[in-house]
Parts: C-alpha cells; structure tokens; sequence
C-alpha cells in the first residue's frame, strides 16, 4: 500500500519565533543533532514512505541545507524520494493556511500514484508508528484518521487547539477549535491519513467553495458524511508551543525512557543530516553529568543537566547548568551559564555570567557574541 | 589503487573476521577512513580498492563511496577482489600481483599517474602535493619518506637519497641504515611505465611480486627517475596490537593527528544512534566518546565507539572499546582493546594497570566474559568458531 507524505514545514513557525528567526520551524534545533523534521521524516521512511513532498513557505534555505538530497532518509530516489516544494505564488500573495498550502500543490499531489496521503506537522517529536496507523485505518474502514493525544498538561498545548469528542469505536463525532484546553481531552497532533483521490476531490469541492481552514472547512463539517475516526497515539509527545516548551522537551531528552521510546525502537532508528563531526573529546579536567552530548565537542569545563549541540566548545572553568548548546557554541574560560539558550555559532566570551529561570530561559541569538 | 586485501594477523583477534583496513580506529572511524579522506581530500576521485581477506564488513562498509563523497558518475571508489580469468585465475599474490591484476581497471581511466596507497596507515596527508613534487623533479616514480629516529631504522624500508632527495638506493629494514628517510607505502608512478615494470615483473618467475622486494630494486637498477619525497606530520602503521592502540591513543594528545580541522576532515560511515548520554555520577577524562554511548561508570584515558554502554562502577582506563558493547557493574578494564558487541559481566577485571605491566589484553568480537572472570595483562581471547 503506497503512502505520499506530507510535511508542512512553515506551520506553528509563531510558537518559538526566537529560534524560527532564522529558519522554518521544521528546522529547528533539538535534542545535540536533530532538526524537527528528522522525527516526522524517520518515521514515515520507517512505515515504508518512499515519496515525501516537504511544504515550505518562508526562510526555508536552512530546511534545504537540512535535508539535502533525502540521502540520509533513504529518500534520494528515482521513484519518488524527497521534494521540497517551494511556495506557489498566486496573484502576488503566498498561502496563508493549511488547506491553501495543500490547494498551492494539488498538481504535486495529483501527480503522484500513491494511494494514501499522509500529513503532518512539525511542532512535535515522537516514534509513531504509521503502519499500525494504517492498519487501523483500513480496520475501521474509515475515510480519513486523526492522530490524537490524551491533554496531560493544559499549559502544554499549543492554542487555539482542535479537541476531538469521539464515541466509544473512536469514530470522531465532534470537534472544536478550544481556546483552552483541560487534562484528559483529546486533541488533535496534525496527523492524518486518507486516501488520496478523497483529498484530491476535498480539494476541488474546497476550491470551488472558497474554503479556507482545513480543520473547520474539511475536516468539521463532513464528520457526518466521511468515517472520521480518531487514533490514539500514547507514547511520548513532545510538545512545542513556546519557547520554554521547546526547552523542556529538549530537556525532556535527559530522561531514559524518553530517550528509549524515542530512540531505541527496533527498525524505528531517526535518521539525521551527517556533519562528519569528530568524535567528543573530554579534558582532563571534564566534568559532566545528566547531560546529553553530542559528537564534534570538546569539552573542558563543566556540565551539567544540559543538551549540547555538535561541534560546541567549552573551556576550561566553565560552569554549564540546565542549558541547550546549539552547534559550534563556544564558550570561553571561566564562565557560568545557567538555563540559557544559545543559537548556532554563538561565542560566549566576556559576559561572566548567564542567568535565566526555568520559565524564562535566556534565548542569545544566532551567530551572537557576548 | 588503495590496497586493502592484508590479512593483518598480527592484530589477532581483531581481524579474525575483518580485513585489518576495517578494524575500528578512533572512536568512530575505521582505519581506511583515513587515506579514502586524504583521496576525496587531495582531489582525487578515482579510486580501486584491492580486497581479498574477509572482504564482507570491508565491502559493506565502502558501499558505493557515498559517505567520502566518492559516488560518481565517472570513476568514483570500486572494490577490486580477484577474479576468474580466461587464461588465468588467482589469488592476489603480492601486492604488485594485485595491482597488475588491475591493469584492465587503470586503463579504463587512461590516468596519466598512479597512487599506490596501502589501507593499514594512519595518516593526514595531501597526496596533490606529492603529485606536484613528482611532477616539478619530472620523476618517474615517487616514494613518500618519513624521517625517523636512526635507532628505529631499522625496522623499515629504508630509501637512500643525494641531496635533490633523488634516490640511489633503498635496503629493506638494513640491520646498519645509512639514512633515516623510511618508505611510508605510498607511491606515484608514471602510468605507463608502472604497467611495463608490473608487466616484466608478472614474467619473472622467480620474483615475489611485491613493490618493496622486486618493482622498486628493479626500477632503482634501470637507473629511473626516483624521488623521495619527504612527508612531515603524523604517520603510523597500525599493524601490531601495540600500534594500533599506540596511535588510538595519540588521538588524544598529538596534534599533529588533529581530527578536528574541518579543512581536512575524515569521513566516515554514521551509525543513526542519539548523541551519548552521561549520568550523574560518571566520570570522564582526557578520553573520546561517541554517539549512542551510556556511561554511567568511569572512563579515563580511553575511546569509546558508538553505542558502548559503561555500568555503574565500571572503570575504563587506556582502553580502547569498539561499538555495541556493554560493560557491567563494577568490572575494570586496564589497557586492553575490546572489541564490538562483546558483553562483559559484573565484576569482571580485564587486563592490568599501564603501569604495572605494558602487555595489552584483547578481548575478540562477540565474546561474554564471564561475571569476576579475570583476563590477565598481555591475554587474547576471542569466540571459537563452532565447526
């Protein structure tokens, strides 16, 4: 059963517009060497996805870097492989909403010969398994199958959010865009699956009605007429909605049976762009604990309860608590940084110290010196 | 041409299913890493490399030459094992046999030079610049010499030059050498005149098809233009368990094998592992770590390949461990190498203090050692092949 995926790459950009300045939301930094999209792509190249169509809209040069050829994904293919689909500009205006981005590319989609169309944000990380997605879809028989989550944390949710009301076959009888969400609700990750001549018919109807949404246009106005069904995905999620989301599910990566669930899966590896890095090399003076390392560092100083980026650099004397190191930081002699952020290449060399709260991370800007 | 068939028993154990050019090296590279980078370095983008000793990891691991950006359209890597001929069929004999062998292959690129380079060095070196240096002395041949310590001499091939570093003479390991310029393998030839001394060679019965032994002598006695040139930076065989380590180890203190420069990196094949993890409570020095690694325990002095997991009270000191293997709780490994996914139980004590005695231990891929078991200084051990 072949399956087209669908990344949008641009969607959610707002929730940490510190760090998707530079760059598409898809490409942000996480985890010592991965970039968002790596999750959403390993998994469908892990579900047998062979054909990936990445939806970009703005500041995507740092995407195209990311993914390259799709080599590194096993996408660099004849037949399909990885397309970066740059924005379709009509009338001078660019796309402003999902169901926009899908109409800007229905030749793209019209084109391919896949059955089923499987789309997906990139706020999120995860190991989801799509075959059993799939398989659960064909089961129930339904028309289209929403990805979902149990709400654990009302404050962790990006809003306004799409909460499902299901029924007891987990058919999807209601939904709601809430400005508020409560623990135990279910909602919507931007996950679906359908065939693809639906989505191609959606479209047109959608074209010729001069729909907009596709959560409130699509989705909540045919639960009626299609088998919408829901799909419950309960292993880890990490969310992000804010920049202290974005530093908690990072830190969220310090935890084993995150790292386990995430990364040790059985023939579910995540794959990520190749640097080439040397391996990290700790000084004699190195010291270091609950922390994440990864390859390309040196490391002098000391470490603790933090995320460190390839090719970052810490000097002797150093004192590092509760912070993420993005690539080729460096950090010079004697210094003390505590839940701080750093952005690519940022050098770290006469402020003695750096303080922020677990709420309020400090955030130091790409290429930043200090 | 980069020869890559070397059985490398020295290195016991860790070549019983291996080619020696596939052993790990470094944490995360394998030694042929480093002359395919130093090729993709030096422009070179044409390279055959000769298997003929358990090629299977070795083969896997070149793939299409992907990850040293040596998967072209023309020319790129290809592995060249032996093969079935019409007149004749055999195994590379020597390492000037295997390179004849490969006459059809060179001439499908009609190169006007040929780089011979053997997979068993580790080195950084810019091999365009020996070709310019080549060229500038309009040389026919080229040997690429490291200047060492007169009292090691002789323990190589020695090459002895005037004063233009043209070469009049070369002894193989001279019990008394005349100069401390040592042949470091690496060879440029005029293409032509390389296939006719491989030609000629092939037809003596009575040589030994080696480069050393019979094509350099040879061509020395035919009054060729033969130059040295003199490579400065670091250089080693990693033949015997001894230098292997010795040079694992010099990644941790000689600056001259600085893996770090990005204008010169070294590729290498990349596990899809997260980046290592370190627990509260390890602890790590002077050592090399790579990704997928859970330490819990204590490394010093030690490199660590992907995927290695160090217990809780585990102490790692000088040691080298290959990829996916575990050590358990409280077990102390002293100057030894371990290979890949070989589990060692709790308590378990392999090898002893650098200090005490400098014998290493080796411990063969996919071995358990025993909880407490104790592998004593200077011990190999590795699996025994059921029948």
């Amino acid at each position: 059963m072949s399956i087209l995926g669908l990344i949008f790459s641009n969607i959610h950009n707002r929730e940490i517009f510190e760090v998707t300045k530079y760059r598409t939301i898809a490409s942000a930094p996480i985890g010592g060497r991965y970039r968002l999209i790596d999750f959403p792509l390993s998994n469908m190249v892990n579900a047998g996805v062979t054909q990936v169509g990445v939806i970009t809209k703005n500041n995507y040069q740092s995407l195209m870097d990311h993914v390259g050829s799709g080599k590194e994904w096993d996408l660099a293919r004849k037949n399909g492989g990885l397309v970066i689909l740059p924005p379709y500009v009509l009338n001078d205006e660019v796309y402003n909403t999902r169901l926009e981005a899908i109409k800007s590319i229905s030749s793209f989609i019209n084109h391919s010969k896949a059955e089923y169309v499987l789309m997906t944000d990139c706020y999120h990380i995860c190991n989801i398994d799509y075959s059993d997605l799939l398989k659960k879809h064909l089961q129930k028989d339904a028309d289209i199958t929403c990805v979902y989550r149990k709400c654990q944390d009302k404050n962790e949710s990006n809003l306004p959010a799409n909460a499902f009301v299901l029924d007891e076959n987990e058919r999807v009888v209601e939904m709601n865009l809430v400005d508020e969400v409560k623990v135990g609700w279910n909602l919507s990750v931007d996950i679906w699956i359908m065939k693809r001549d639906l989505l191609q018919t959606l479209i047109m109807e959608s074209i010729n009605t001069n729909y907009h949404s596709f959560n409130r246009d699509i989705l909540s106005k045919n639960l009626k007429n299609l088998k919408v069904f829901g799909y419950k995905f309960d292993g880890y999620f990490g969310n992000i909605c804010n920049l202290k989301s974005y530093f908690d599910v990072n830190m969220d990566l310090l935890n084993n049976d995150v790292r386990n669930e995430l990364f040790n899966i059985p023939n579910r590896s995540i794959y990520t762009k190749i640097r080439d890095s040397a391996p990290t090399i700790y000084g004699e003076d190195a010291k270091v604990s609950n922390s994440l390392i990864a390859d390309g560092c040196v490391i002098e100083g000391s470490v603790s309860n933090s995320i460190i980026f390839r090719g970052t650099k810490i000097k002797k004397g150093c004192v590092i608590e509760n912070s993420i190191l993005m690539q080729d930081t460096v950090v010079y002699e004697n210094i003390h940084l505590q839940n701080v952020i750093t952005d690519k290449n940022v050098q770290i060399k006469t402020k003695k110290e750096l303080c922020g709260s677990e709420e309020y991370p400090v955030y130091v800007k790409k290429n930043g010196v200090l | 041409m980069l020869l890559a068939g070397g059985q490398g028993s020295r290195l016991y154990a860790l070549t019983s299913k291996i080619a020696k050019p596939a052993v790990r090296f470094g944490a995360k590279y394998r030694i042929i890493d480093f002359p395919l980078s130093n090729c993709i370095n030096s422009n070179i983008d044409t390279v055959g490399v000769l298997t003929q000793y358990q090629p299977l990891i070795l083969n896997e691991y070149i793939g299409n030459g992907q990850p040293w950006d040596l998967d072209r359209t023309f020319g790129g890597v290809h592995i060249l094992p032996p093969y079935q001929g019409k007149k004749r069929t055999d195994w590379y004999k020597g390492t000037a046999n295997a390179i004849y062998q490969n006459i059809d292959f060179m001439k499908r690129y009609n190169p006007e030079y040929v780089l011979i380079l053997s997979g068993d060095h580790i080195y950084k070196m810019d091999y365009s610049k020996m070709l310019a240096f080549h060229k500038s002395n309009n040389a026919e041949a080229t040997i690429a010499v490291l200047d060492v310590p007169l009292e090691e001499a002789s323990r190589f091939g020695i090459m002895n030059t005037d004063a233009d570093y043209r070469i009049n003479d070369f002894e193989e390991k001279p019990a008394k050498p005349k100069s401390t310029k040592a042949s470091m393998g690496i060879y440029i030839f005029n293409a032509e005149l390389l296939y006719k001394y491989l030609e000629d060679d092939e037809n003596d019965p009575n040589s030994k098809n080696d480069f050393g032994k019979n094509i350099i002598p040879k061509m020395l006695n035919d009054g060729r233009r033969m130059f040295a040139y003199p490579f400065k930076g670091y250089w080693k065989d990693v033949g015997t368990i001894d230098s292997l380590l010795e040079a694992n180890m010099d990644l941790l203190k000689d600056e001259n094998l600085d893996i770090f420069n990005k204008n010169w990196k070294i590729y290498s094949r990349n596990d899809p592992f997260p980046p290592q993890f370190i627990c509260d409570g390890a602890k790590l020095g002077n050592s090399m770590v790579t990704v997928g690694c859970y330490i819990e325990g204590e490394v010093v002095n030690s490199l660590l390949a992907s995927n290695v997991k160090v217990e809780k009270g585990a102490v790692i000191r000088d040691s080298v461990i290959f990829e996916n293997t575990i050590i358990k709780k409280g077990s102390v490994i002293n100057h030894s190498i371990i290979a890949n996914d070989v589990v060692v139980e709790e308590n378990a004590c392999i090898g002893s203090k650098k200090e005490e005695d400098n014998k290493i231990s080796v411990v063969g891929e996919g071995m358990v050692v025993k909880k407490n078991q104790v592998i004593a200084s200077g011990e190999i051990v590795e699996k025994v092949e059921e029948e």
